[in-house]
């Protein structure tokens, strides 16, 4: 009998193994090493690296260029998520209806997800530059100066923003037209018959309905908010002076540019811990409002 | 059935070996060598040919040529090679990670593998402005490769137009305000043409080491621990990168974008621009209108930071792989083969014996553009290098930005820039 068990236990654990030693080797180990390396200083030939204790994190504090970028990456995810929720929202509803050429127009909503970043970027970055792009032209023809864009820190995260929105929305569109089409249409019919107007049937049985993918969209926005840097890279590589950088972007430069990983570990884990306290409160406070079928 | 994995395994890992070791054992000597590519055009096939080139004529070296990106990629993925035990024997990366390779321990001076004098005279005969970069503590660690320096690029027919000597383009300071000013075309409040452009993302740092040097000062020593930031010309010369937006009208203000300048000067919105050279080939071929290039214009001298990659042999190597090394290093560098990099890329001649080839002498006389960054050599400077490079290379480029944006005053930018520097540095002193 306990022979048998441990033979059960022992196919339970090669069962898990695959899964398990994935998830080891790049989730939890280098969650761990990045945790452990904050806590010492970056080694080289000639100074081998030792233990500081929290002085990486008294460093960050005084660090105007974390602070900076944590400011931007604030904004960026307070305006991205939310519009780009909203539309994918309204881009859905309307596709869902009857529309002529509805796959056309849904297709064309969805392009921009398809495309990698990296080739979005390097379109935009010429929409935007100044008296030669695609804006400036257009703002010329009714006589307004030409402006740059993305070399004006007052407007400059604002492109990086619209450029994230229009990439992600039709992306979340997806989603919600996915949850429309499960929608009962005898819902719709019943509300009419009750004298319900289109906002009230909104606001009150499809938004709720559309509840559990609100969620799954809105977890997958923040992630994004604090993931999505490529367009960085092409186009302003943070400038002009951090106006543009990211939380990421500014992790990327100190562990490749300045190779300092110690450093590039202890804003890792700042931001691991940001994430993670997102994604508790989520869970245990949103998940009770959201209405399961 | 576990044992029995074990041992399958274990079989399977002397097999391994024993092929490695096989294959390895083929031939004398094997090298690994990564490179960047940082301009656009087919350079990956030119160095791919001549390393071919190489192993025909040495069939007992086996070289492996890896592409790796961009400067920083090439960086990266060697200084990761290295650590994980991989072997790389040589590489071309960027000739300013020269104090980072050092304190990572990564490469040897030349100076240790140069045993002849023959190899002594190749070391002496290169352009000695491309090797400021390559030398610090008496040693030589880099040999230049993919070299180039900034030139300015003019537009003839736009110079005519607005009744400027198109074949003498302005040399001073002050004469490229004065032609800028008449260069400028507005259209009521919209600007049609701009007099000039600098470009001021990407490598900031690198235009600015242009007018540092034409102001008379260098912007770090040749240890790499100290920088003059704060210096009063330094600051001069920020303020007069920031006069001509604000000031004098004749650029625009806020940043200008590195990536689009190009195609700013082909669609004729500026009238002069500084660029590599390493866009030569490109602009000579898409430009629909005379263009010329010169030498960028001076205040106290004519200055311009050389830029690009250099070779460097790695620490981690055999003897024999280091000769290896060596070998294919000069390999590349032979007047011959210099030339025709330089012509197939737009890259400088690193040796004025390549400039003397039949070859690159033909190509220059029909071509007179390309030798106006080798005639620039002689004013060169080394391109900014410090330890801590990627640090203090963003202090600065952030100061600069922070400047031409209008939200700090040069003195002041370049003032916490150095402060910075120097808490950065001092370690090293």
């Amino acid at each position: 009998m306990n022979q048998r068990r441990s033979r059960f236990q022992i196919h339970g654990w090669l069962l898990l193994m695959p899964a398990a030693i994935f998830l080891i080797a790049f989730t939890y180990y280098p969650t761990l090493a990045t945790l452990a390396k904050s806590f010492f200083s970056q080694g080289n030939a000639i100074k081998p690296s030792r233990f500081v204790g929290l002085e990486n994190y008294e460093f960050l504090i005084t660090d105007e260029v974390f602070w900076k970028v944590v400011g931007n990456n604030v904004i960026y995810a307070a305006t991205t998520i939310p519009i780009s929720i909203a539309l994918a929202l309204l881009m859905a509803v309307w596709v869902n209806g009857r529309l002529p050429m509805k796959s056309l127009v849904r297709m064309s909503f969805f392009t921009p997800t398809v495309l990698p970043m990296i080739a979005v970027a390097n379109i935009w970055l010429f929409f935007y530059s100044p008296d030669i792009g695609l804006i400036d032209q257009i703002t010329s023809s009714f006589g307004i100066a030409s402006h740059n864009w993305l070399g004006d820190p007052d407007t400059v995260l604002g492109c990086i923003i619209v450029i994230t929105i229009w990439k992600e929305a039709g992306f979340f569109m997806i989603f919600y037209l996915a949850a429309l089409q499960t929608l009962s249409p005898e819902l719709e019919e019943a509300a009419r018959l009750e004298g319900a107007s289109r906002w009230y049937y909104f606001r009150r049985v499809m938004f709720p309905l559309l509840m559990p993918t609100t969620l799954f969209v809105l977890i997958n926005a923040i992630i994004n908010s604090f993931k999505l840097v490529d367009q960085l890279f092409i186009l302003t590589k943070g400038g002009p002076d951090n106006a543009s950088s990211l939380l990421l972007y500014y992790i990327y430069e100190v562990a490749f540019s300045f190779l300092d990983q110690a450093y590039a570990s202890t804003l890792t884990v700042v931001l691991l811990l940001a994430l993670a306290i997102i994604a508790i409160g989520q869970f245990v406070f949103l998940d009770k409002k959201v209405h399961y079928r | 059935m576990l044992t029995t994995l074990k041992h399958k395994a274990g079989k399977l890992t002397i097999a391994a070996a024993l092929g490695l070791g096989m294959a390895s054992s083929a031939s004398a000597v094997d090298l690994t060598m990564y490179y960047p590519v940082a301009v656009g055009g087919p350079l990956t096939k030119v160095v791919d040919g001549m390393v071919e080139d190489f192993e025909k004529a040495n069939p007992d070296i086996n070289v492996n040529a890896i592409y790796a990106g961009n400067y920083n990629d090439a960086r990266i993925k060697a200084l990761a090679a290295l650590k994980s035990g991989e072997p790389a024997q040589t590489s071309v990366m960027f000739s300013i990670d020269i104090y980072e390779l050092i304190e990572q321990g990564a490469i040897v001076p030349f100076d240790d593998v140069v045993e002849t004098a023959d190899e002594k005279a190749w070391l002496d005969g290169f352009y000695p402005a491309l090797m400021e970069n390559g030398k610090t503590r008496d040693k030589t660690w880099g040999i230049p490769f993919q070299r180039s320096t900034i030139v300015m690029y003019y537009n003839k027919d736009a110079f005519r137009a607005a009744g400027l000597d198109p074949e003498a383009p302005p040399a001073t300071w002050d004469e490229l305000v004065e032609a800028g000013k008449k260069l400028t075309k507005k259209n009521g409040d919209t600007v049609e043409q701009w007099g000039a452009m600098i470009p001021s993302t990407g490598y900031p740092y690198w235009m600015f080491g242009a007018l540092a040097m034409q102001n008379g000062q260098t912007l770090m020593n040749s240890e790499g621990n100290e920088t003059y930031f704060d210096a009063p010309a330094t600051v001069e010369a920020l303020q007069f990168w920031q006069d001509l937006g604000n000031k004098h009208g004749i650029m625009p203000t806020g940043t200008v974008e590195w990536a689009t300048l190009r195609q700013n000067f082909l669609e004729g919105k500026t009238a002069m621009m500084w660029h590599s050279t390493g866009n030569l080939t490109a602009v000579k071929k898409d430009a629909s209108f005379d263009f010329g290039v010169a030498m960028l214009p001076a205040q106290k001298r004519r200055g311009s930071p050389t830029g690009g990659g250099n070779f460097y042999i790695f620490e981690k190597s055999t003897p024999e792989e280091r000769k290896a090394a060596m070998k294919l290093i000069r390999f590349l560098t032979e007047p011959e083969r210099t030339a025709q990099w330089s012509i197939e890329t737009g890259y400088l001649g690193t040796r004025p014996d390549a400039y003397s080839t039949a070859e690159l002498t033909q190509y220059v006389q029909d071509f007179p553009p390309a030798a106006v960054a080798r005639d620039q050599l002689e004013f060169a400077t080394a391109e900014l290098s410090t330890f801590q490079n990627g640090r203090v290379r963003k202090l600065l480029d952030d100061a600069i930005q922070s400047v031409l944006v209008g939200d700090k005053t040069a003195a002041e930018a370049l003032g916490s820039a150095q402060k910075q520097a120097d808490r950065l540095l001092k370690n090293y002193r």
